[in-house]
């Protein structure tokens, strides 16, 4: 059954002459990701998959966005969820760009503090961490200091 | 807290002027807004005593009852309308991070009279004053910090600050449910600070120069028995204070219950009440700190 769905994918991956490739996403993470990068709300042509079978991975999820080609601040908001995804950047159907996502210093808003008393979670105030550990994650809250460790990691809903 | 070495000591030298001399009218003209979403009369009090010596006067309220969160009013804008009217904001808070929340919202500085179970810098800094007065100095101490180490946030602040010192040593002396938590004991460790832990309470405070005193909370255990076993095992009494060192003194932030029995009030070496008064001149020090008044 897996098959049909790839030969699809691959048609549409080369349907794609100018944008982004988001690859090796987690296959449960992939509609956090859509969130995170605001896909939900663009207007571009936007395919998606995924539970693709991946040698590395088992399997994995892929985004491909038409025209649109990401800030590094902005794309690194996904590196939280998504720690392995390469991106490719596609000009005039040729991949002239290769990338891979790097966890930031800081994490402004994505993710909700794990600590029920902190006043992020009390009161309409965005979160603001500085990661203290990038591998395993760890995220100190601005606000009540408390330590966020990946196990604990929460993504915001973006009503939130 | 944020308070370089060089800032406390500037605390600490504003405090000894004012203990000197109490009322300076360096608030005269200016209004300061004293909220407290939560009730804490010592805290309170001490901050209205120091605004008065200084001449200030005070708008606020006791507790969240009597302002309009009861009407929904958020934080935010809370703090928005009164940095209006104020010239500083005392706030106590009963959610984490509030303070700092709530000085990034605001026109005038804010000062954090506590925020929930995460910082109480003010105690702190009237406990290092108390600290500094009896033992003219904050460098070479060894610190025993008695009862709940866990979760009491005054010790957590206490031992920040005074790890910037030189060479302290501390002991700790707790339940094993209610330990330092491993994050302060890295910390030290990381600053070749010499620590020592105890479960048993006894002579080993002879070699103290304070021993910071504070209260085990039956709320605080998940398990009933425990709480029953260790409940009376970390009470001072008079005679465990005979062989201590002539310079020790006993600190506690208060409110007590039963963890110094009322036969040490009488000792020379009990402080808490003390340490209570100077928390008027410090908060004096740290107002006038924070407004550049001095």
């Amino acid at each position: 059954m897996k098959d049909p769905i790839k030969k699809k994918l691959k048609l549409k991956v080369s349907a794609i002459s100018e944008g982004t490739v988001i690859d090796h996403i987690p296959s449960e993470n992939l509609f956090k990701v859509i969130s995170i990068l605001k896909l939900d709300k663009t207007k571009n042509m936007i395919t998606f998959g995924a539970n693709l079978d991946s040698e590395k991975m088992g399997t994995k999820a892929i985004i491909k966005i038409s025209n649109k080609f990401f800030e590094d601040d902005d794309i690194n908001k996904i590196a939280l969820i998504a720690p392995n995804a390469k991106l490719n950047i596609i000009r005039d159907y040729e991949v002239v760009e290769k990338k891979v996502v790097k966890v930031p210093d800081e994490v402004i808003g994505i993710v909700k503090c794990f600590n029920p008393k902190c006043i992020t979670n009390n009161e309409p105030v965005n979160t603001s961490f500085k990661v203290v550990s990038k591998s395993p994650l760890a995220l100190k809250c601005r606000y009540c200091e408390k330590i966020t460790y990946e196990n604990q990691i929460v993504i915001k809903k973006s009503s939130e | 807290m944020d308070y370089t070495k060089d800032e406390y000591l500037r605390i600490m030298d504003l405090a000894d002027d004012f203990e000197a001399n109490p009322n300076q009218k360096l608030l005269e003209g200016k209004v300061v807004a004293s909220l407290f979403f939560e009730p804490s009369t010592r805290t309170r009090l001490s901050f209205e005593t120091a605004i008065n010596r200084l001449g200030g006067r005070i708008i606020g309220f006791s507790d969240s009852n009597s302002s309009s969160v009861t009407k929904g009013e958020t934080l935010h804008d809370t703090i928005r309308m009164v940095s209006n009217y104020a010239d500083l904001i005392v706030m106590r808070h009963p959610m984490e991070g509030s303070a700092r929340y709530a000085a990034e919202v605001s026109g005038v500085p804010v000062i954090n009279a506590g925020d929930g179970a995460n910082q109480h810098p003010t105690q702190t800094l009237l406990d290092m004053y108390s600290i500094v007065k009896t033992q003219k100095s904050l460098d070479n101490l060894n610190i025993f910090m008695v009862g709940d180490l866990k979760y009491g946030r005054t010790v957590h602040s206490l031992l920040m600050a005074i790890s910037q010192f030189s060479n302290p040593i501390f002991n700790f002396i707790a339940p094993e449910e209610l330990q330092m938590p491993e994050e302060y004991k890295i910390y030290l460790r990381e600053k070749g600070i010499r620590y020592y832990e105890h479960r048993e309470f006894t002579d080993i405070i002879s070699a103290a120069d304070i021993v910071y005193m504070t209260r085990v909370q039956k709320e605080r255990f998940s398990d009933p028995i425990e709480y029953e076993k260790v409940k009376n095992v970390y009470i001072l009494t008079n005679n465990m204070l005979a062989n201590t060192k002539p310079n020790m003194r006993i600190l506690h932030p208060l409110p007590r219950v039963n963890e110094i029995h009322t036969d040490v009030d009488q000792n020379g070496k009990a402080y808490y009440f003390e340490q209570a008064r100077n928390g008027v001149f410090t908060r004096e020090a740290i107002i006038a700190h924070t407004l550049n008044l001095k």
